[in-house]
């Protein structure tokens, strides 16, 4: 009978941990989102908007006239926001978070994140679909093009990492920096895959060199055309969900680093035998790390490129990326056969 | 219609031409470039009218526009706001009593929509941003009648 008890509380536990993770998730989203803003208009040599903007864009887009058109299969249009939004809220409980082991540890890896990352591109798609606009049914087919143009570099990536580490659990793999475990050619090969994963943030995230999708100047909005109040501030809130969750991969992968490793930083001893002054700078150490990947991902490439026209994006994953990702991948194989 | 602070500081802007000579089509643009910066105030341009809370119309309505004008009005979610720039949308301008024109925004829209003016021909970039100004002012005069 206790056993069941103790299970029943771990699992409490857990769904507080899960509901208090994606409360931050989309905090420190917005936050980020907002230094984005400021910062790619400080590029640009303009003021630009205040950090706190994506806050105030999310309140007034809750309190504004949620409208469906009549063209819309009701049902699909309202569920696709939720879809979007739930899917990277899901996939932060499967990462480490800066000092801590993932939650829901032990319960899925690398393959189930690549799923979870595919579903908010296939539910925006979905809803594009649902909303019954040419606008909206182009923006979609867009969105399912670059999809399937993005997802092998990145699976090619997930593979060379899973052949090195030999398993697909994310905890193993980011408890040990993969640089420090291949040598010579091997980081070559992590450095060019390590490339290609930056190369397709922007296509995950739908950013500008990959924004055909929405495509504001000549699809006037894209999929989400037809969304207007609560729905589109789901989605607003969605997309800056996914760029906290694809920058925590990035993370997670490459740069599993923490101070306290170096330094110690004392305090008392608050969990699983960590010290406070630990804990704290490595909370601090690993926004650090995110909001750099985000700078390095997304604010630069924003305003340094322009929008490529669909095909040349398929192209450009395709093609480079893909051979530059077998490369890589071949040099870690390479490595790894020299080393037996 | 329920209004705050937080709407006035996040404002997305639906531009639509109703038939303008583009002249003010260019000065809105210009507003948003680096040297005006709008979007130090919260305001970005939107392309579609569902994402929209003011809608900016440009020009006298054309007798082909006029369906268009009435439609991306009702196309908006609510709460919003119409500014009309330029002389023609405020009182058809040089083009009073044309043929083709069916009149000034004024009377196309519904009674009941929230129009601010901003005058010029074509108008000043400057303009368009006190226009927003004006729709601030007024936006607070609403939440003063809703209290």
């Amino acid at each position: 009978m206790s056993d069941v008890v103790n299970l029943a509380v771990n699992w409490g536990i857990k769904s507080l941990l899960v509901l208090l993770v994606s409360l931050l998730g989309i905090f420190v989203g917005l936050l980020y989102k907002g230094f984005d803003r400021k910062i790619t208009a400080m590029m640009q040599g303009r003021i630009g908007p205040p950090w706190t903007q994506p806050f105030k864009d999310i309140k007034k887009l809750f309190m504004k006239e949620t409208i469906i058109p009549d063209t819309a299969v009701p049902w699909l249009f309202n569920a696709a926001p939720v879809f979007a939004l739930v899917a990277p809220l899901v996939a932060l409980a499967y990462l480490p978070l800066g000092p801590f082991d993932p939650i829901m540890e032990g319960y899925g890896g690398l393959i189930l994140l690549l799923y979870l990352l595919a579903i908010p591109a296939v539910a925006m798609a979905l809803g594009g679909l649902a909303s019954g606009s040419p606008y909206a049914t182009v923006g979609s087919q867009r969105e399912l093009v670059l999809m399937m143009s993005y997802e092998l570099p990145l699976a090619i990536a997930a593979v060379a990492l899973a052949y090195n580490f030999e398993t697909f659990s994310i905890a193993a793999i980011s408890s040990e920096p993969v640089w420090s475990t291949v040598g010579g050619v091997g980081l070559l090969g992590f450095a060019m895959i390590l490339g290609t994963l930056f190369a397709v943030m922007p296509g995950e995230l739908s950013k500008v060199p990959f924004d055909q999708a929405e495509a504001e100047t000549e699809l006037a909005g894209g999929l989400f055309v037809e969304y207007s109040g609560r729905n589109l501030g789901l989605f607003y809130v969605a997309e800056v969900v996914k760029m906290v969750f694809v920058g925590t991969l990035l993370i997670a992968l490459f740069f599993p680093y923490h101070l306290s490793s170096w330094f110690s930083f004392g305090g008392p001893e608050v969990f699983n035998g960590m010290l406070l002054g630990n804990l704290i700078v490595d909370i601090a150490f690993f926004l650090f790390k995110l909001l750099i990947i985000i700078y390095v991902a997304v604010s630069v490439v924003r305003v340094a490129f322009a929008r490529f026209q669909i095909d040349r994006a398929s192209y450009f994953y395709w093609v480079p990326m893909t051979v530059i990702g077998l490369i890589g991948t071949l040099l870690v194989m390479l490595e790894g056969s020299m080393a037996i | 219609m329920k209004l705050s602070k937080t709407f006035d500081k996040a404002l997305w802007v639906f531009h639509l031409n109703s038939g303008s000579c583009n002249a003010c089509d260019i000065e809105i643009v210009a507003a948003v470039t680096p040297r005006y910066d709008t979007e130090r105030f919260g305001i970005k341009l939107v392309g579609s009218p569902r994402h929209a809370d003011v809608i900016l119309f440009t020009g006298p309505v054309t007798k082909k526009m006029k369906d268009r004008v009435i439609r991306v009005y009702e196309q908006t979610p609510d709460p919003k706001v119409v500014l009309v720039t330029g002389n023609c949308g405020n009182t058809t301008g040089v083009y009073y009593d044309s043929y083709a024109i069916e009149g000034p925004i004024d009377e196309i829209l519904p009674d009941d929509a929230h129009i601010i003016h901003v005058n010029g021909c074509p108008v000043r970039p400057e303009n368009v941003i006190n226009g927003v100004k004006e729709a601030w002012l007024h936006l607070e005069k609403l939440r003063g009648d809703n209290e």
